[in-house]
Formats: structure tokens, sequence, C-alpha cells
């Protein structure tokens, strides 16, 4: 299986960073776990390699590499021993500094990616609150436009990286009564007046220091704004994918280690006269463990393949990250047992895999809220737009009820770009099926024209007559992209009318997603 | 239910005309095969028309030569017409019995088997497992004792597809008894052989396809009916068994995808307590789970019907695939009819069928603890 998605420069790439990593890392994350803390200085040698940046630009000090380079250090990091060291670069580049990198300003790249690249600055990503976690629309924590600055009020919580971290991307609500449209982000700097932080005690990754922040009155500059004010929870929407997938590939290389590590033991360990790995109840339990890691493994790289293609796969990446922390647990549990007493004591490794890997299915939204996510694109067709690419505009006004997870429909209606659309439009028609004949689109004025009577579908603006011929608004069309409505449903409505060849009108659900 | 990704369209072409084949030619027979247990000749013969038979095989045979999508995409459709027995028998000939005489028969039996076999002229089945022996090969004892230009056959097969109605059995035998694995040979026997005879098994699910107990009684067969060498039976088998499994991990998966999608339909439908039962949460988080299991068994099958298309070797690979696939849908199959309420135990809704079809799955082709046994010796040693 590796050898359709890994490339010799990708092997090259694991080994050394597994020299690098069994140097500068595995000797001492024992001392680490035990200190609660990792040195500032690793984090720089991993900058220095052009580990923390393998996502990023070069312009910004990245190394522009593709994904399955981020795939191969995912997977490298996680065999270390300890879930709290591999959690804290894990959020460093694949959970928090997306954000500046995908809609921060120059300013905020500068001063804040560039560095966070180079290994000097730790950041976090502060969403999660004592009373909202997955469910963001509803955090309480408060900036309020005073001039040149913002006043942040409020209170997070489980924050990684967020008691020895140098900044924090912090999820506020800019204008409390706009619902999911008053969110924002911003990045406030750890040491800031009126933040302050309390290390909390987990049942697992202790290497890692997790946080409760406060912030009272905290002064935040304009220019820390990421993105637009009301924007912040599309960002996340957004974000969210690549941090249940980074989650997704670490627990499944989490699971191979320990069963890696538990055929290692089983193979010395002897018991009624024979080494235990030759009772057949342990040899089936093992075959299959390693079947279930197997699969999932090949479900983790399909929605790594996609992501790395620019794709948006929000049901599989939901999917993946579900059955893969899931099966972390059953794994640890299991593979815990064949190293029966020994396998209580710390003096194996087995104890901590266990205790670390029990996160997997609470954080980055717990498996309830993924099947909750699965549950609606699957039972209701809902389906959910990349806000990278169709993004809503913000919004002053009050937002209707929204579903969680799903951009928000805004009042009033926004009349959106053609252009914006293009991108979407272009790419799903190049994956659909050649339409073997020619649509088009009048909104009335403009058109958008999808030309599939060649070899492939093309799509442009410019008016022309076509075998099939679909009236509807440029904003139903756009409700159409979104997924927020069914062409079914637009169609029985009158919203859309489709004048000539029936036929073609049947092959829309696949360019419109 | 998930796309597949960076596919090709010509293969789902072929997807929707043989899915409106079967819904024209195939599905409004189907409840009347399953109360009948057979499939009526003309469906092979128009199948063999169709060109279904001959999707692997060499133009030369009159087959199409074409890639293994396309067997997949015939394997996922068989699975979801509501009978698994009739998929079963359907896929039996060409990929069990089929294969085994394009691969190592020689040009005598290929012109006499192979090409009638593509055009649906006769149909075949595979007998391998006996009364004591399934996946222990190298056990079997059903005799064939080389005399002048024939060999006799003495000894019995069970369980076996298309055993009773089948033209010809492509059989597992052994040559030399001392040997164990490296006496086995496979042979083809002729229905109506003096000798031969077959019973029809009841069984649990798989209604429309028959399943017999064949016994051979002084069969004496012609030299040249033997394929390929004497003595390489075992290997051959064990060659194949791994494209068998992955059969059935496709099948398992797609039957499983169909299970829930009309699961779906019916929950969209079906009121209580004032609103549809798919708005129940508990029920939404079952289905939840149970579409995202059948998400990852498809990408695990696609990446592994991917590799044997590229020509991959991947026993133990295939192994996964089919101990997860048929588990995973008789999960599926216990969850989906339980959705059904009472209904579900009625034969007026095809979960019923569903449900006991699938049970065969965790047994046939090599059990799930036979699964195990492979993939731990792969992984351990």
């Amino acid at each position: 299986m590796s050898s359709y998605y890994f490339t010799e420069e990708h092997e090259l790439f694991r080994q050394g960073l597994r020299d690098f990593l069994a140097q500068e890392v595995i000797p001492h994350v024992d001392s680490w776990e035990e200190a609660g803390k990792i040195p500032k200085e690793l984090w720089r040698k991993f900058g220095d390699m052009g580990y923390l940046g393998l996502n990023y630009p070069e312009a910004y000090g990245g190394i522009d590499a593709d994904f399955f380079f981020s795939v191969v250090f995912l997977e490298e990091i996680s065999r270390c021993f300890s879930g709290g060291f591999t959690i804290t670069p894990s959020v460093q580049q694949y959970m928090a500094s997306p954000y500046i990198f995908k809609h921060g300003s120059d300013f905020l790249k500068e001063k804040y990616l560039t560095r966070a690249i180079s290994g000097e600055l730790i950041c976090s990503i502060a969403i999660s609150e004592p009373g909202a976690g997955s469910d963001a629309a509803n955090i309480q924590t408060r900036a309020e436009r005073q001039g040149d600055h913002y006043l942040v009020n409020g209170a997070k919580t489980f924050i990684t990286n967020g008691y020895y971290g140098d900044f924090l991307i912090t999820v506020v609500k800019t204008n409390p009564e706009a619902g999911t449209s008053g969110v924002s982000l911003l990045v406030i700097d750890r040491e800031s007046a009126g933040v302050s932080a309390r290390k909390l005690k987990k049942l697992g990754w202790h290497a890692s220091d997790t946080a409760e922040l406060n912030f009272d009155d905290v002064k935040v500059p304009i220019e820390n704004l990421i993105g637009e004010e009301g924007m912040g929870f599309y960002y996340l929407m957004g974000g969210l994918q690549l941090e249940r997938l980074a989650g997704a590939i670490s627990a499944v290389a989490g699971c191979e280690h320990a069963l890696e590590y538990s055929l290692q033991y089983m193979s010395e360990r002897h018991a009624f006269g024979r080494p235990i790995n030759k009772f057949q109840v342990l040899r089936h339990r093992v075959a299959q463990m390693a079947a279930e890691i197997e699969s999932t493994k090949a479900l983790v790289y399909h929605c790594s393949r996609i992501h790395n293609d620019g794709g948006y796969a929000v049901k599989e990446s939901s999917m993946a990250k579900l059955l893969a922390t899931e099966l972390a647990n059953k794994v640890m549990t299991e593979c815990l047992q064949f190293f029966g007493g020994y396998g209580y004591m710390e003096e194996y490794k087995i104890a901590r895999m266990f205790r670390d890997s029990r996160i997997g299915t609470i954080g980055g939204g717990t498996s309830e809220i993924m099947r909750e996510i699965i549950a609606k694109m699957v039972i209701d067709d809902k389906s959910y737009g990349n806000a990278d690419v169709a993004r809503p505009q913000a919004s002053n006004g009050r937002s209707a009820k929204t579903e969680k997870a799903a951009p928000a429909k805004t009042t009033p209606p926004m009349t959106p770009m053609l252009d914006h659309l293009l991108p979407t439009i272009t790419a799903r028609a190049a994956k659909a099926k050649v339409l073997g004949s020619t649509l088009k689109f009048d909104f009335g004025g403009q058109q958008l024209v999808l030309d599939g009577s060649g070899e492939s579908n093309v799509v442009h603006t410019q008016d022309s007559s076509a075998d099939c011929t679909v009236d509807i608004t440029l904003e139903d069309f756009n409700a159409l992209i979104r997924g927020e409505l069914n062409p079914m449903t637009a169609m029985m409505s009158g919203k859309m009318k489709i004048n000539g060849d029936m036929g073609v009108a049947m092959k829309l659900q696949a360019i419109l997603g | 239910m998930i796309d597949v990704y960076a596919r090709e369209p010509e293969p789902e072409l072929f997807r929707e005309s043989l899915r409106d084949f079967l819904a024209q030619e195939i599905l409004p027979h189907i409840d009347a095969w399953e109360t009948a247990g057979e499939i009526p000749r003309w469906v092979w013969r128009k199948f063999g028309e169709m060109g279904y038979f001959g999707l692997n095989f060499p133009e030369a045979y009159g087959g199409q030569d074409l890639d293994f999508w396309y067997q997949v995409i015939f394997i996922e459709e068989l699975s979801r017409c509501n009978s698994a027995g009739f998929a079963a028998a359907m896929i039996a000939h060409p990929i069990l019995a089929l294969t085994h005489i394009n691969a190592s028969g020689s040009d005598f039996l290929k012109e006499k088997y192979l090409i009638s076999g593509i055009n649906g002229e006769l149909f075949g089945a595979l007998a391998i497992t006996e009364p004591g022996a399934g996946s222990d090969v190298a056990n079997l004892q059903t005799k064939a004792v080389k005399q002048g230009d024939y060999y006799q056959i003495d000894g019995s097969k069970t369980f076996i597809t298309n055993g009773v109605l089948s033209d010809f059995i492509v059989t597992a035998v052994k040559t030399e008894n001392q040997m164990g694995a490296g006496g086995i040979s496979l042979i083809v026997v002729d229905r109506g052989t003096p000798g031969l005879s077959a019973q029809k098994l009841h069984k649990l699910g798989w209604h429309a396809s028959d399943t017999g107990l064949i016994a051979f009684d002084e069969v004496r067969v012609p030299a040249e009916q033997l394929i390929g060498q004497a003595g390489m039976g075992f290997y051959y088998i064990m060659q194949r068994f791994a494209l068998e499994r992955l059969v059935m991990a496709i099948s398992g998966v797609a039957a499983a995808e169909d299970a829930l999608e009309y699961t779906l339909q019916y929950m969209a439908e079906r009121q209580a307590f004032g609103r549809p039962i798919n708005k129940f949460q508990v029920l939404r988080h079952r289905m939840a789970q149970l579409a995202a299991e059948i998400s990852r068994a498809k990408v695990f099958n696609y990446t592994l019907a991917q590799a044997y298309n590229d020509g991959a070797y991947q026993v133990k690979e295939c192994a996964m695939a089919k101990l997860l696939a048929t588990q995973l849908s008789d999960k599926v199959m216990t969850e989906c009819l339980q959705a059904f309420g009472g209904y579900g135990y009625m034969e007026d809704y095809k979960i019923a069928r569903m449900f006991r079809d699938s049970r065969i799955g965790t047994i046939g082709g090599g059990s799930s603890e036979i699964m195990c046994e492979i993939i731990a010796k792969a992984v351990m040693g």
C-alpha cells in the first residue's frame, strides 16, 4: 500500500527523521514525562531541520513539501513513546499556525509564522472553554473593539502548549449577538498583561503542558486579528479538517508502534514452556488488530491524498478520526494485556501508550461529535463546503439558527461574486464525468457555461448557446454549490428552471457535489 | 456512499449499464428464484451474451480482457440484487471455476470450457471442500488414480456452489496419496459422467443458489481433463485464494452498503413518537458508525483491488480484507435489521434475507479463524 503514496524521497526523509528522533528525542522522553515539560531548545533544532515548516512556502522559511512528507512526520513523531511529546509539534504545525498562513495578514505571517516555522516560538490554538468545546458558536470569550485594540475577557481550557507556549490563536466573540458570524480569531501573546495560566494535571500526555487560561482585560492590537472579523467560525471549520486528519494519522501510527512493541515482547516472554506468541488465542487477537490497523491506515492515506490534492473530505476525515482513535484505544487495551503484570508497570512503555491514547476519542472533537457530523452527511445528505473556497460574507446582522459545524446562513443574504465561485466549479467540473454536451447557468446578466462536448469539461463565463440552460439566481446557485440547497428541491420549488435537454440536467448532481 | 478517488470514468459507465440490465432483467425474478432454490439456465445464457463472464479473460476465447475494476463493479452490482445466493452463483462460475482453466489449463480445456463458459452455454463449479476437510487442503481425501488414459475418481465434495446444476466441476483431487500438499491436482469433471451424483443441500440462506454434496463413485475422467500439471493443484489453489478472498471482501462491503442505504431509506419513512426514526440520536450515531466502518472497509478493498490490478501479491492483505469485510457485513445486517423493528423479521422487507445471506461470509472461502491464522503467520512468523 505504501508504494501508492510514498516515493523514495519520502522514505529517505523518514529515515533521516527517525535518526534525528532517536538521537534528540527518544533518549529524553522519560525525563520530559517526569518534568511535565520539554526544553525549548528542542524546537529550535526541529526548526533548523525544517521539520516545522513542511507544509509552508519557502518565503516563510518553510520547505513547501507535499502532504505525504507531513504524513511521514506525524507518523514518526508518534513513535517516540510519548503522546505528550507528539502533540506539541502537531499543534504547532497542523492545528494552530495554519490559520495564520491561510488567513493571516503579511504582518502576522512575518511576526509569528516565520518564527513558528523556525522553532523560535511555540503556538497553540485556544478554542475550548470551560463551557463550550466543539460547540464553537457558543463560546463566551469576548473581544471588544476599543480604538486600535481589542479588549479580551474570558477563559479557555485544555489548551495544549498553553502554559509554556509563546502565542495563542484565540477564538473570541467579537459580536456576541451574531452567533457563528460573530466569531473571530486573534493572535494573543502569552506574555500580554492580563493573561494568566494554570497548568492542568492530566491522566496522560505528561510531557505536554495543557493549560487553563484566563483573559482579564487583555489588550490586543487590532492588527493581531486573523483575516476578517466575524469569519473565525468558518476558518475553524476549514482548519479542523486538517486537525482531525493529523489526529487520525497519529493514532494509526501509534497503534502500529504499540503492536510492534508488543510483538517484540511476546516473542521474548515465555509461559508454559514456549514464547507467548505461539498461543493461538493471542495470535488471533494480534491478527484481528493487524487487519484493523491496516484497513484504517488505508482510509487515512486515502484522506491524506484528498488533502494533498486540495480536496475537502469532511466526511472521510471525520470517519478516519473516529475510527483511528477508537481503534487506538482498543489496540492499547489489548496490547497492555499481552504484557500481563508488566503491562501495569512503568518499566515498559505500554502503560504510557495506554494512558496517552485515551485522549484521542476526546480531543479535536469527540467521537460523538464525529458521529454527529457523519450522521448529518449520511442521513440528512448535508454537505459541508470549504470556507476557503466558497466563503460566506461576514455579516454584522443577527445570524439565523445554524447547524453546529456548517457554514451559516447569514442575513441579509449576500450577493456572491461569480469570480469567487469559479475555482470551486472548475475543480468540480474537472473531477466530474465529461458531460458530453453543453450546459449554461443563466444568472440574468451573468452566466456560467460548462462545455463538456470535448474531451473534458471546460468552464467559462462567456455567453454562448447550450444544449441545456438553467435559470437560477446567483444566490441560489451559491447555496447549491455550498450544499445548502438540494438541486432536486431547487428544481421542484422553481428556484431553478431548466430549458432544453433534461438529460444534461440529471448530471448536475455530480458537478454541484 | 464513498466516492472512489481518481477512478477512470469508463468503468463507471459499465456500472450504469450493468445496473440497468440487472434492474430490468434480473431483479423482477429474484424472489421467484429464491423460492425455487435455483436460477434458470436462460440467465447464464443472457449473462454470456452480455459479455459479463468474460470481463477478465482473453479476447481469443471470447473475453473482453478488461482491467480488474470491471470485475469489481460486476461483483458489487451483483451483490446489490437482494440475493447473495444469486450473486454467489454468478460469481463462482467465472471467478472460481473458469479462472483456474484460464490460468493453468491446456489449450484443449480452454477450447472446451473457457469459450462456452464465457458465452454462457456452460457453467461451472469449483469443488475443493470435503466433508472432512476444507481450508486444510493438504488433507483432502478424494482420490484420482491414473489408469492408462483415465483418472478414476472416488470420494466426495460438499458445500459446492453450483454443485448440482452446473455443467462441469473443477475438482481438487489427490493424485499422489502419500505426498500431502504435493499430491493435489485439479481436474475438470463433466456433469453426467457415470458414477457422479449430487445432492442439493438445505441452507440457512443463499436460497437462490444450489449448493451441492457431490459423490464420486469410480468416476472415469480422461487424462486431458487435468488442469496444468499433476501435483500442482495445491499451488494453483493457493494462488487463486487471494483473489477469492478479495472477491468476498468486495462482495461483503457492497452488501453492507446496500443494506445501509436500504435501511436509511426505511428510517426516513418510518415514524415513531411523532417523527421519522432517523431523527433519533442513538440510531443516527449507530448508522454513522456503520457508515464509517463501511467506508474504511471499502477504501481498503479498493486499495487492494488497485494493487491486484497492478499485479501485486498480497496474501496477508486479502486475508485481512476478507476477515474485516465479512465480520462487518454481519454486524451491519444485525444492526440494520434492528432498525426495522418487527418488520425486519418479516419477509416483506428484504433485510431479513440480507441478514441470513450475510452469515456465510465469515465461513465460506476460509473462515475468519483461518484468515486469522494466515495473518498471524505473516505478522508473527
